[in-house]
Formats: structure tokens, C-alpha cells, sequence
């Protein structure tokens, strides 16, 4: 009842997640002139960028009252499966396009597991998730596969994966001029898609009421299977997409690739204040999470603290703004 | 234990929810406390049990000023709030309902499960109610959890009662095994206040009747001294004219036929057919399978053999889409779980039925929303701050009228409603009524399932009667009565 009026608290409640960065970056900012530098945020934003699309499409599972624990193994396999192609001589745009079928189909198949094979969403997804892991260290004997873009043919496709992961657009006057890395250009554009999609379409709306009340939505026409279905291929896609930024970067693949990139979405996810429980949430909020994260890894890592007790902190930080996001 | 509440004020940010309420509730009677949805029934018991704190009033018990700082703490003093949507654990027993907290313990800690079976089972034949105490709560009929509920208070000595709408989900003799019940503790002295909406009801059971009506304290009668019409015009303030509006419609084609319709022994054969601009009401016990039927004919309850016949063209409907695309809409018998999203705003709750008519190619509009939205809650009058407010904090006639707004603008040929006006206040209830009738004007054909059987003899052309998944008849509502619908309901022959 009182939510008509925006009160402080509304408003804490509502940006809760802004706040907590903006906070966040003030105090590392005064304590390390290292960490104030517009090349040291250019590169926290590229560290970002994989768990931040990896986290969108988190995002949209969890709205769905779902979640998806395959993520850091679809990120591995559909990895594998482009390296794979590309050290057999296919084109690269080919290779690239293959793993991202390979990672929605990845996704979808998390999705048929929930819908059709009534499974809860964390077992199926627990299921997909070691076997997408299985099948990494078999496609790969366990080795690495190193050399990626030596191995493409035409200097156009080397371009273009070596583009994904390590490229640079150039803005601003030749004198002055910042270079914003593609990733973080990707990272950018997926979050423009995301929000017009979850917000300014009918999508959107049926994706929400799934997961708000999935009965009800199901009586007044939204296929809810369908809808289920279509946000755990999303997450497929966007894991795939950020695996292929990652293998570009370091120009091998390798099958322990993104163990444990589920829990750093999952987190994003809920410092962004998306209900667990599904139907509410919103993809800004996700970016506040994702960039809370990334802040501390990058902080913590400038400021010398040592690793273990980064993850202390980082556990601590997340509890007080998990805490104070919520409801009454 | 006597009981004196007066001058209660309370307000919930800006919105003041009780003026000057109040009610004395006196030794071992059964006191009916009414009033429209909204009116602040349940906000002023809760003041009582200590749920919410009043702002201004005072409470006396046993003539000392008390304040309840909560619902355990009340229970301590002994009254018991029996809330509408039962309180109690259903993956558990009966006797581990019972004694949850307050188990009977051996050696320190270790649960005396003899003990208390015993004492469970001494507890229900006080009660006189034959229930398994080692049954899964899960397992039992609403009535018999009710019963558990029940026997939960009295095991902490209850000395007043508090019931939200017990019978409203009760079959006929649950409701009379209830009202033999509350009839025994009002011989042993216990007060018990009684909410519900059923005249009927307040009439055979209560002693005094008082009532509230937008927060304020209206006045208090005994019940012999006052009538049905009575208690409408303390309610309403104003005279509600008929009860049920006349409907002048020029009754059409056939809109949707059923043939043969069957499923297991849920139902069996069920044949029947509804004209445009035609109700037919559909009545039967609890149980007897009109829901499923509905169920199934809208696609969300596969069905073993059948045919359903849409202006005379069979038609396959094997979900909810295929079922709204043939011009069904279907409000459910549970608005809570199934009719509404609750946590989303009344604006969500139209769209979502109609997110054809409020975009662009999948691209919501903006001013197609708001105009969608607003026709809604100026039609429907729903009492809200405004299209964002949530569902889930309007009283149940506003959330009812929400539900029929999204349905209505999806422009159904067939309407089914399953229970419209369970849970709704007598003015919301005739506005229900009236939307009803305007739709059966414009030519839609109206499946009105309903357990009041004044409503269905009051607002049907036909009438369907089922009992146990059959229909035993299908009645013209002028050659109708209750007694007739009552014998094909328990399976008698006419």
C-alpha cells in the first residue's frame, strides 16, 4: 500500500543493488589509485563480461521459477566443440555458429528434462550438468586444445575469432581515443536485448507470469512448457557466446573451462534482487550484481588481499546486500 | 470470556481500514460478525489476536484492558483465530498436527507417541468426529482438516473462537458436522465469532449479529429480532433492490454441444448444450465432478471419450490455447491459485489474457495497456489506487471482478465460471450477477457452475444437475425449485 509513494525505502529497495556498487567502488577507489584508472574499469568490464551474459540468461531462467546449474558445462562443451571444428580446418564463422546451435540445443535439452520430463529444475539441470562435463572430458581426453586461431585458413576468419575475445573498438578523436573491448560491446548489446525483451514484449510478459503463477498462466492461454523451454536454450546460447569470448581470448580450450561460473550467475542473479522463486526481477538489476562481483574479484586482487579470504569477503558482501534487498 | 473492543482505529499507510469499530462478544454465544469485503472483519479480529497492533481503541477481556503483542500470545489468554486458508501441515499426521509444539515428551526430548495418539483420539471423540488421528492431513476431506483445526484450539483450552469462513469450502453435511460441533462448545461456555457470507447460515446458527461497513461499527442486533433484508441495508447502507437482476434476452443458436463426454469414473456420459445468450447453471454436491467437467471441456483435464461440438463443428481441445482459440473463457473455481497472478499488478492480470490485443507483433503498447486497463477497473469498478496496484492486496469481489475483466475482453462465445461468487460480498455479488447478464445479452452462451443454490435458481435459464460424475437432470429454471435440484443432487429421481 505504501508502495505508491516513492519513499527512501522504496527507492533503497528498488536501486538496493546500485547503491551497494556505488558504495563498493567509492571505497576501493580511496583506498587504491591502481583500481581508479579508466584501463583498470576497461578491464573489470571484460572480466565481467562472461559471467554478466552467462547471468542474463540466468536471469531469465530463475524468472521462469527455474534454475539452471549447467551453465558452466555448456560454456565448456559448446567451447570444445568450436575448437574442435576450427583445429579441423572448418571456416570460423561456421565453427561459431555451430556452438551456439550446439549451446542453445544444450540449453533446450535442460528445458525438455523440466517440461516434459517433469523433473525440478535444479535435478534436471544437475543432470545436464555433469553430463555436458562428461562429455567435454571425453570429446577432449582431457587435453587441452591450444593454437585455435594458427589453425584457421583464411585471415578473415582468424580476424573474427580473434575479434570476440581480444578486440578493441576505438572511439573518440585519434588523439584521445579509449578503446572499449568487444566483449564488453557484446556485453552491452545483450543487455539492450535483454531488457526490451523482458520488459517491452509479449514474451516478456508470458515469461513472467510463468513464473509467477505457471497454473494460471497456463488457463488463460500461455504455453508455459514452450516458454520454459525457450529460457533454458537462452541460457544455452548466452553460456555458449561467452564461451566462445573466452576461448578467443586465450586461444585454447580446454574441458575444466567454467567450473563453477554457475554460482558467481547465480549470485549475480540474487544480488540483482531477482526472486528466487521466480516472476520477479529485473535484468538491471542483474548488471548491478554482475558488476558487484567483478568489482570485488578486481578489488580485492589490487589490493592484495589473499584469495581465501577474498572469498570470505565476497560471501560477506553479497549476504549484506542479499539482506538488505529484501522485503520488510 | 466476555470481550469488548471500541473505538479501534487502524490504517495502513495512508489508507484508513478501521473508523471507530468495535464489537462485545459475550459468554458462550455464537456471534456473527458481517459486513462487505473490505469492510474490516478480519483486520479487526486480527487486531484482537494480536496480529496487527490498533492504532487508537481499546480491548477489554473479562472488563481489563488487554494488548495481544501476538496471535501466541492470545492463544495463551485463550482465542483462537481459525483463518479462512487452514494452518496446518499437510505432509503431516493428524495427532503430529495436534501436538505440534507441544508434544508429549518421556526421558527429556523423546516423543511419547502412545500418549499422545490417546489423547488425540479422546480429543476427537469429545468433538464427536469420527477422523483418524494417524491419517495424513493431505489425505483428509477440507471439512475433516477443518475438524483438526478445531480440536487444535480446544487443546489449548480455547475459550473463544474465531472463524473465517469455515463452511465455504464444505459440503453440505461437513457443514452440518461443523455446526453440531460449534453448537456442543457453545454449551460448554465457548464464545466463538463467526465470519461468513452465507445469510443462510448466520441465521440457523448465530445469536447476535453485529456489523461493520467500511471500517466503522454499525450496530449490533439480537438475531431473532432481525431479517435478512435487515442485515443487507445495515450492510450496504441502502436497499439492494432484487437480489438477482432480471436478464430480457432473446435466447439464439446452439453455441457449444457436449456428447458423450467421459472420464474414468470422474464422469460418465455427460450430454448437454448451451444457446447464445442462454445460462445454464450447473448444480450438484461437492465432489460430484462439475469442476472436472469444466475442466475438461477447457482442456486442462484430459478426458477418455467425447465430443465437444462448437456451433455445430466438432472440435478438438486438448489444452487451455486450443480451448480459447475456439472462444471458450473460463474463470476457475480458485482465484488464488489459479485465476490470478497475485504478486503482479491488476494492469498484468488483463494483459496476459490479452497480450494479443495490447501489442505490436510480440511488442507491448503502451497505450494499448493503459486503455485495456483502464476500461477494466472503470467498468468492472474495481476499488484500487490504480492499474499497478496488486492483485493479491485487493479484497476478493475486486479481485473477482479483475479476473472477469481479463476473460471478458477476450470476447468468448462461451463463458464458463466455476464458482463466481464463492468469497464475495452481497454488493460485489449482484454487480457479478449483472456482468453475467450483459454478457448473456450480447449473445454469449454462460456455463454458471455454483453450490448456492438460490443463485443458480436465480440466475439460470436451465439447470444441470450432476451427482457423482452423472448428470441426473437437466431442469427449465421456471419449473425449478430447491427441493427438486436437492433430490437429482443426491441422486434421487423426480
Amino acid at each position: 500500500m505504501e508502495k505508491n509513494k516513492k519513499s527512501i525505502g522504496a527507492f533503497i529497495g528498488e536501486y538496493g543493488a546500485f547503491i551497494a556498487l556505488a558504495l563498493l567502488v567509492i571505497v576501493i577507489s580511496c583506498i587504491s589509485p591502481e583500481f581508479r584508472t579508466a584501463s583498470n574499469f576497461l578491464n573489470l568490464l571484460r572480466q565481467a563480461s562472461f559471467n554478466g551474459l552467462i547471468a542474463f540468461g540466468m536471469t531469465c531462467v530463475i524468472l521462469s521459477d527455474g534454475i539452471d546449474l549447467s551453465v558452466g558445462s555448456t560454456f565448456a562443451l559448446s567451447a570444445i566443440i568450436c575448437a574442435e571444428f576450427l583445429i579441423n580446418g572448418w571456416p570460423a564463422p561456421l565453427a561459431i555458429l555451430v556452438s551456439l546451435i550446439a549451446g542453445t540445443g544444450l540449453g533446450a535439452v535442460s528445458g525438455l528434462l523440466v517440461t516434459k520430463g517433469r523433473l525440478q529444475p535444479f535435478i534436471a539441470t544437475l543432470i545436464t550438468m555433469t553430463a555436458y562435463r562428461g562429455l567435454a572430458f571425453i570429446l577432449t581426453s582431457g587435453k587441452p586444445i591450444s593454437r585455435l586461431a594458427a589453425s584457421i585458413e583464411s585471415d578473415a576468419g582468424a580476424f573474427l575469432f580473434k575479434m570476440l575475445g581480444k578486440g578493441n573498438l576505438e572511439i573518440g578523436p585519434k588523439s584521445a581515443f579509449i578503446s572499449i573491448p568487444i566483449p564488453v560491446i557484446i556485453l552491452v548489446a545483450a543487455f539492450a536485448i535483454f531488457y526490451f525483451v523482458l520488459h517491452h514484449t509479449t514474451f516478456g510478459r508470458k515469461l513472467y507470469a510463468t513464473g509467477s503463477n505457471a497454473k494460471c498462466a497456463n488457463l488463460v492461454g500461455v504455453n508455459t512448457s514452450a516458454v520454459k523451454i525457450i529460457v533454458y536454450a537462452i541460457s544455452g546460447f548466452m553460456s555458449a557466446l561467452a564461451g566462445l569470448i573466452m576461448i578467443s581470448r586465450v586461444d585454447s580450450a580446454q574441458c575444466t573451462l567454467g567450473e563453477g561460473f554457475e554460482l558467481d550467475a547465480i549470485a549475480a542473479v540474487a544480488l540483482g534482487g531477482t526472486s528466487m522463486s521466480g516472476g520477479r526481477g529485473k535484468i538491471l538489476g542483474t548488471i548491478a550484481g554482475v558488476l558487484i562481483i567483478a568489482v570485488l574479484n578486481n578489488g580485492l586482487n589490487i589490493l592484495g588481499v589473499p584469495t581465501y579470504y577474498q572469498e570470505v569477503i565476497k560471501a560477506i558482501v553479497i549476504l549484506v546486500a542479499v539482506l538488505s534487498d529484501r522485503k520488510r | 470470556m466476555n470481550i469488548e473492543m471500541k473505538g479501534i482505529n487502524k490504517s495502513f499507510g495512508t489508507n484508513q481500514v478501521l473508523k471507530d469499530a468495535g464489537f462485545v462478544l459475550k459468554d458462550g454465544e455464537v456471534h456473527a460478525l458481517m459486513g462487505e469485503n473490505g469492510a474490516g472483519k478480519s483486520t479487526l479480529m486480527k487486531i484482537l489476536t494480536g496480529v496487527y497492533t490498533r492504532d487508537a481503541g481499546t480491548v477489554l477481556v473479562d472488563g481489563e484492558e488487554v494488548t495481544y503483542r501476538s496471535p501466541q500470545e492470545a492463544e495463551k489468554a485463550g482465542i483462537v483465530f481459525i483463518y479462512q486458508e487452514l494452518n496446518v501441515l499437510f505432509d503431516l499426521t493428524v495427532e503430529e498436527n495436534l501436538f505440534m509444539g507441544k508434544e508429549i515428551t518421556k526421558f527429556g526430548g523423546v516423543c511419547d507417541k502412545k500418549a499422545m495418539r490417546a489423547k488425540a483420539q479422546e480429543m476427537m471423540d469429545k468433538m464427536g468426529v469420527n477422523i483418524p488421528v494417524n491419517a495424513v492431513m493431505s489425505d483428509l476431506s477440507v471439512g475433516q482438516q477443518q475438524m483438526v483445526e478445531i480440536c487444535k484450539a480446544l487443546m489449548v483450552d480455547a475459550k473463544v473462537l474465531i472463524m473465517d469462513e469455515p463452511t465455504a469450502a464444505l459440503t453440505q453435511s461437513e457443514t452440518e458436522v461443523l455446526f453440531e460441533v460449534m453448537n456442543s462448545l457453545r454449551k460448554k461456555g465457548v464464545s466463538i465469532v463467526y465470519i461468513s457470507h452465507r445469510m443462510e447460515e448466520i441465521f440457523e446458527l448465530c445469536d447476535r449479529i453485529t456489523i461493520l461497513r467500511d471500517g466503522s461499527y454499525v450496530g449490533t442486533e439480537n438475531i431473532k429480532d432481525i431479517d435478512m433484508d435487515g442485515v443487507v441495508q445495515m450492510m450496504i447502507g441502502r436497499e439492494i433492490g432484487e437480489r438477482f437482476p432480471k436478464r430480457d434476452v432473446k435466447i439464439g443458436e446452439e453455441v457449444i454441444r457436449v456428447e458423450g463426454l467421459t472420464k474414468g469414473k470422474t464422469f460418465k456420459d455427460v450430454n448437454f448444450s448451451v444457446r447464445a445468450g442462454e445460462v445454464l447453471g450447473v448444480s450438484g454436491l461437492m465432489g460430484a465432478g462439475r469442476t472436472e467437467i469444466m475442466q475438461a471441456i477447457f482442456g486442462n483435464l484430459p478426458y477418455d471419450s467425447g465430443k465437444i461440438f462448437i456451433e455445430g463443428n466438432e472440435t478438438k481441445i486438448k489444452n487451455p490455447r486450443q480451448a480459447i482459440a475456439a472462444g471458450i473463457g473460463f474463470i476457475t473455481e480458485d482465484r488464488k491459485t489459479e485465476g490470478l497472478l497475485l504478486e503482479k499488478s491488476i494492469a498484468e492480470n488483463i494483459d496476459i489474457a490479452n497480450l494479443k490485443k495490447v501489442s505490436n507483433n510480440g511488442v507491448l503498447a503502451k497505450s494499448k495497456q493503459a486503455e485495456l486497463v483502464k476500461k477494466g477497473i472503470e467498468e468492472f469498478r474495481v476499488k484500487c489506487f490504480g492499474p499497478q496496484h496488486e492483485t493479491g492486496n485487493l479484497s476478493g469481489g475486486n479481485q473477482q471482478k479483475v479476473v472477469l475483466a481479463k476473460w471478458i475482453y477476450t470476447d468468448p462465445k462461451i463463458l464458463i465460471l466455476d464458482e463466481p461468487t464463492r468469497g464475495v460480498d452481497i454488493g460485489a455479488k449482484k454487480e457479478i450477477y449483472s456482468v453475467i447478464n450483459d454478457m448473456a445479452a450480447k449473445g454469449v452462451a454462460v456455463i454458471m457452475v455454483s453450490s448456492e443454490l438460490p443463485e443458480v435458481l436465480g440466475m439460470s435459464d436451465r439447470i444441470m444437475v450432476v451427482h457423482e460424475g452423472e448428470v441426473t437432470g437437466i431442469l427449465d429454471a421456471a419449473d425449478a425449485d430447491q427441493a427438486k435440484v436437492m433430490t437429482l443432487a443426491t441422486g434421487g429421481s423426480l
